[in-house]
């Protein structure tokens, strides 16, 4: 679940943040407690709260005081477009690369991506696609 | 968590002024300085015999020091019941009175411990499936490990030392033991002080990470700061060499032509991509394989001042 060798208050805040782009958790929604986080994934409270806190700062949560932690109105368009901004570099990139070597060519490269895309286009609608 | 912001809270739990100890020629602790914040949990690591032992014995009042400075939520432990009333220390082999039942050993630990519950030690117990009323001496060594977490758990002192605590639990005792310690910990806030040599197993549940060897500090850092501060770099000698220069390497294996190189570094993403474009793999390091490397690492060096030391002597 957690990766031992990169920073887990970085993983948490992937998590949330991952959890509002998917919609599970919706605007204004209160997201679990940093105990909550901490208990379920079984890290350090402290670790757990620098990630929530992250997310926070960045505007993505935010606080009510005594109550607890909240999706903030507009998190879910602001971490797609975020998203949308590295897709290039973190997916495409790499296909690209790996086709390449493998002397897969940029027609069969495209037909490949469009028949995927057709195929799996039912089952991950209803949450992606606008 | 919420962190109590009260000028109290921010005065160390622990601290160390160059301390040292000295058995007759082994100097099990060398200059040792620590300053450890309240109501966190640390991590003590360090292989057998690197000084973790002598080094809670020292700060629980149970051994001397031979020189330097030691203090305890502000007093010198030794013979010190301010001190030693707040302090909870479980040894990897506790001795108990052996007449005694796990219940008896309770209600001693209840008398010295000022926030003990018993109410959470008959629940730990329960949990740890603990014969309440077996006489210690016919108890398992899984039982016995568990007669002492539950101890150091239900004693809720302000400091309390896990000495390898679970020799004889099983993967599903230790489980339940750090499931108890995260819920107790998010609960009721203190310094806790944990000595593995499982750093897989409570790496996540570390705030902070102090490795000790050979009497001295190695490493001294948050536990989410350790995390990807080393990396390892692997492809073509002649591509990683050129990559590595400069940087601290933890360490080197090579293959015919192959280099695979662990690096202390946090690698940028141009750095990321320009390891990529020259084929270079480069891999994440967890808290245990870095805790090991350090630990080599920093004995390649000592042998490394000695030879040196050696050689200006002869000469």
């Amino acid at each position: 679940m957690i990766d031992e060798s990169r920073p887990i208050f970085l993983q948490i805040a992937e998590r949330i943040e991952n959890d509002i782009v998917e919609a599970t958790l919706a605007e204004e929604a209160q997201v679990p407690s940093t105990n909550e986080f901490a208990a379920f994934y079984r890290i350090n409270p402290a670790t757990a709260a620098k990630g929530v806190n992250r997310l926070v700062e960045d505007g993505i949560l935010y606080k009510r005081r005594g109550i607890g932690m909240f999706v903030a109105a507009g998190a879910r368009d602001r971490l797609r477009a975020r998203r949308r901004e590295e897709f290039a570099r973190q997916y495409v990139q790499p296909l690209v690369q790996e086709a390449r070597k493998l002397g897969i060519g940029i027609k069969q490269l495209t037909d490949m991506i469009e028949s995927t895309y057709t195929a799996t286009q039912d089952t991950t609608e209803g949450s992606v696609a606008q | 968590m919420n962190r109590p912001t009260h000028a109290k809270a921010a005065a160390p739990a622990i601290e160390l002024r160059d301390v040292s100890k000295e058995y007759k020629d082994v100097r099990a602790l060398d200059g040792v300085s620590l300053s450890l914040a309240g109501n966190r949990i640390y991590g003590l690591l360090g292989r057998n015999g690197a000084g973790k032992t002598t080094l809670m014995s020292v700060l629980t009042g149970q051994g001397f020091h031979s020189s330097g400075e030691v203090a305890v939520l502000g007093g010198n432990p030794y013979e010190n019941d301010r001190v030693l009333s707040r302090i909870c220390f479980i040894r990897e082999s506790q001795k108990y009175p052996e007449d005694f039942t796990p219940l008896q050993a309770f209600r001693a630990a209840a008398l010295f411990f000022e926030h003990w519950n018993a109410d959470y030690a008959l629940q730990l117990a329960k949990e740890f499936q603990l014969p309440l009323k077996r006489r210690i001496k016919k108890l398992s060594r899984g039982q016995l490990s568990a007669v002492g977490v539950v101890i150091g758990l239900a004693s809720r002192a302000e400091v309390t030392f896990f000495d390898e605590p679970y020799l004889g639990l099983d993967a599903v005792a230790r489980q339940i033991f750090y499931d108890r310690l995260l819920e107790d910990f998010a609960a009721h806030p203190r310094t806790i002080i944990l000595s593995s040599h499982l750093i897989d197993e409570v790496a996540n549940l570390l705030e902070h990470v102090i490795l000790i060897d050979r009497g001295r500090i190695v490493l001294d850092d948050d536990a989410e700061s350790i995390r990807g501060s080393a990396v390892t770099v692997a492809g073509a000698a002649s591509k990683v060499e050129p990559f590595v220069a400069g940087r601290t390497v933890l360490h080197r294996e090579t293959l015919g032509s192959l280099a695979s190189v662990t690096v202390e570094a946090v690698l940028t993403d141009a750095e990321r991509r320009q390891a990529a474009d020259l084929g270079l793999e480069i891999a994440p390091v967890s808290l245990q394989q870095l805790v090991v490397r350090k630990t080599l690492a920093a004995a390649e060096e000592d042998s490394a001042t000695a030879a040196a030391t050696v050689m200006e002597v002869s000469r």
